[in-house]
């Protein structure tokens, strides 16, 4: 403590003010990051999601023990995964992407702010000084990792259990062609990125939504029920003025990605979307924190 | 809120530019329902002083304590903290200030020794290189050492305040802000406490304290600040402002109705006569006399002197209500 010794007589001078070195404005990020998945909620919403891919693969694989294929109704690129255990990444993301994923980002989005604010640490990180577009911006950054972590864990529990569950190699894509196992994972990786990309507006929302309240479990209600509000909407065929700005509109496009050529129109227009969102949300979000009253 | 670049040294301005650690003028909190929380208030708290700020609950102490961090803005005057404006400048201030605002607010499943580091990590000017010593040795202060590695939930109410108030101390502070800091400490802790906090101003850190305990205050603090209903009733140093509450002269005698008599001609006002006690204001003349006075006219006096006047009559003096009420 022999800094705060000799510091103390030199109290009321602002002569030797410390500067923010830039990278130890970092440091908050890493915390961030530790933070988030230090918590005990965001390792049991990844532990759902982990399970799913093992579910649909113990399921397909007792189905189809009598040699017959996996028919019938089920998530895209079910009825293949008996014969390539690499669909199962597919598979299992086409099944967490219409709810599973986006709610896990929606709890983690919505209690981003919400959560301190409710907690009351809040306040203590906003006086040590976090700065507020700073705290934005590493909230940001920390779900946005959220969301990738989560479909990588989807992707790779799939991967793993695939292989164990189901033969591997190469495979057949929509449009009939064959590609070898090596491009198969390529495509998977790219279709894990272009799931997680699509969860950026559903993040951007529930970062917005936890910039309104002091309550965590409000937030991420309230970002959990315009999810499932949305994708209502997109059920009824007289709204289809206002589809195409739903932002589960085109998740599913990334099955595209398994055409040979490649069919792009759906995927850019998701990805436009998704940016649309982050745009529109982010502002939003940032105009409303930088400028609230913070009194809890 | 505008957020000025984070530390930017201003080589040549002194603190001192503007008068104070902490001055407010005219500083004003309507809340959005229209409520009135902090009215026109002018506050000064002079370097190296320990100020108490006082008043009983809701009497705007917390909202002027947030706008002083900036946390709220304010709807109209100024505030400006160790001679920078506030909040425009609070990145710059804030790293100087050390502070416990309502309580502490921890991270439950954190440890306590992580909730600091999380805490020093959201500084921008905090060096991470010594992060982990300053931790320890605002731990050491507090004398959570020990229970350094359990689940913050774990904590007690009194841990969880030292807690906090190693917050406020991981690094070397121009002023510490503590809101209520006793709350939540047996006797012990409070002794530990007051301790700590003359020991920081010994140092030469300004210590901004609320409470609504009066006699906390008297000991720890060397100004106070009386608020309630938002507006400031008084300040200025301790010892003053009890003495503007003026103490009674109570004089103890069988004769009660002759002492009263007597005193009434002493020049002796507000006479009040219980059993075998008499007591009025203090008259201006010297108190021998008046006793003298007596002793002529044959009252026989047990006791004679005037009771000095604490804060908490000074307080009553001035809100003309008792100190617990919530405004």
């Amino acid at each position: 403590m022999s800094r705060a010794e000799t510091a103390g007589p030199a109290a009321g001078t602002t002569g030797s003010s410390p500067a923010a070195h830039p990278l130890w404005t970092l440091g908050l990020l890493r915390s961030e990051l530790a933070t988030v998945f230090r918590r005990w909620r965001t390792r049991a919403l990844l532990g759902v999601l982990a399970a799913v891919p093992v579910l649909v693969g113990v399921a397909v694989r007792i189905e189809t023990r009598d040699g017959s294929p996996a028919g019938g109704e089920g998530p895209p690129f079910i009825a293949q995964v008996s014969n390539n255990g690499l669909f199962l990444v597919f598979t299992a993301l086409a099944a967490t992407l219409p709810f599973f994923l986006p709610m896990a980002v929606g709890v983690v989005a919505g209690d981003a702010i919400a959560g301190e604010a409710s907690a009351g640490t809040l306040r203590y990180l906003l006086v040590a000084p976090a700065g507020r577009t700073r705290l934005l911006l590493t909230k940001s950054a920390a779900v946005l990792a959220f969301c990738l972590a989560a479909t990588f864990v989807v992707a790779v529990v799939a991967l793993g259990a695939g292989a164990v569950l189901f033969p591997v190699g190469d495979l057949t894509t929509i449009s009939g062609t064959r590609i070898g196992f090596g491009e198969g994972l390529w495509r998977a990786l790219l279709i894990a990125l272009v799931v997680a990309a699509s969860l950026i507006g559903i993040a951007a929302l529930g970062l917005f939504v936890s910039t309104l309240t002091d309550s965590g479990i409000a937030a991420m209600a309230t970002t959990v029920g315009l999810l499932i509000g949305m994708q209502i909407v997109d059920q009824i065929p007289q709204l289809h003025a206002v589809h195409p700005y739903l932002v589960s509109h085109y998740w599913l496009s990334f099955a595209d990605l398994m055409r040979e050529p490649v069919l792009w129109d759906d995927l850019v227009k998701n990805l436009e979307l998704q940016a649309l969102y982050a745009a529109v949300f982010g502002s939003a979000a940032w105009a409303r924190f930088t400028t609230r009253d913070v009194t809890v | 809120m505008d957020e000025a670049p984070a530390g930017t040294p201003r080589p040549g301005q002194s603190d001192d530019a503007v008068d104070g650690v902490i001055r407010t003028r005219a500083l004003t909190k309507r809340y959005r329902g229209g409520q009135l929380a902090v009215d026109r208030l002018d506050l000064t708290v002079p370097k190296g002083s320990v100020f108490g700020f006082l008043g009983p609950n809701g009497s705007g102490k917390t909202t002027t304590i947030r706008m002083l961090m900036g946390l709220i803005e304010p709807t109209s005057g100024t505030a400006h903290v160790l001679g920078h404006p506030v909040p425009r400048a609070a990145r710059t201030v804030l790293p100087h200030v050390g502070a416990l605002i309502e309580g502490p607010a921890l991270y439950g499943f954190l440890s306590g020794r992580d909730n600091l580091l999380r805490y020093d990590a959201a500084d921008p000017t905090a060096d991470p290189r010594t992060r982990t010593a300053r931790v320890a040795a605002a731990l050491d202060r507090v004398g959570l050492t020990a229970a350094a590695g359990k689940k913050a939930k774990a904590y007690s109410l009194g841990m969880k305040q030292r807690l906090g108030l190693a917050a406020a101390l991981l690094r070397p502070r121009k002023l510490l802000v503590l809101d209520e800091p006793t709350n939540g400490l047996d006797p012990q802790g409070m002794r530990e406490i007051r301790s700590l906090v003359r020991q920081l101003a010994s140092d030469g850190t300004t210590v901004f304290v609320s409470s609504h305990l009066l006699d906390e205050i008297e000991q720890m603090c060397t100004h106070a600040a009386v608020m309630t209903h938002g507006r400031l009733v008084t300040q200025g140093p301790v010892a003053e402002l009890a003495a503007g509450a003026r103490g009674r002269l109570v004089v103890t005698t069988p004769d009660a109705g002759e002492a009263a008599r007597v005193l009434k001609e002493q020049g002796v006002g507000d006479l009040v006569v219980t059993g075998d006690r008499v007591s009025g204001q203090v008259p201006k003349r010297d108190l021998a006399e008046v006793n003298a006075a007596l002793v002529t006219a044959g009252v026989r006096v047990r006791g004679f002197g005037v009771q000095r006047a604490s804060l908490e009559d000074a307080f009553v003096a001035l809100t003309g209500e008792g100190f617990d009420v919530a405004g």
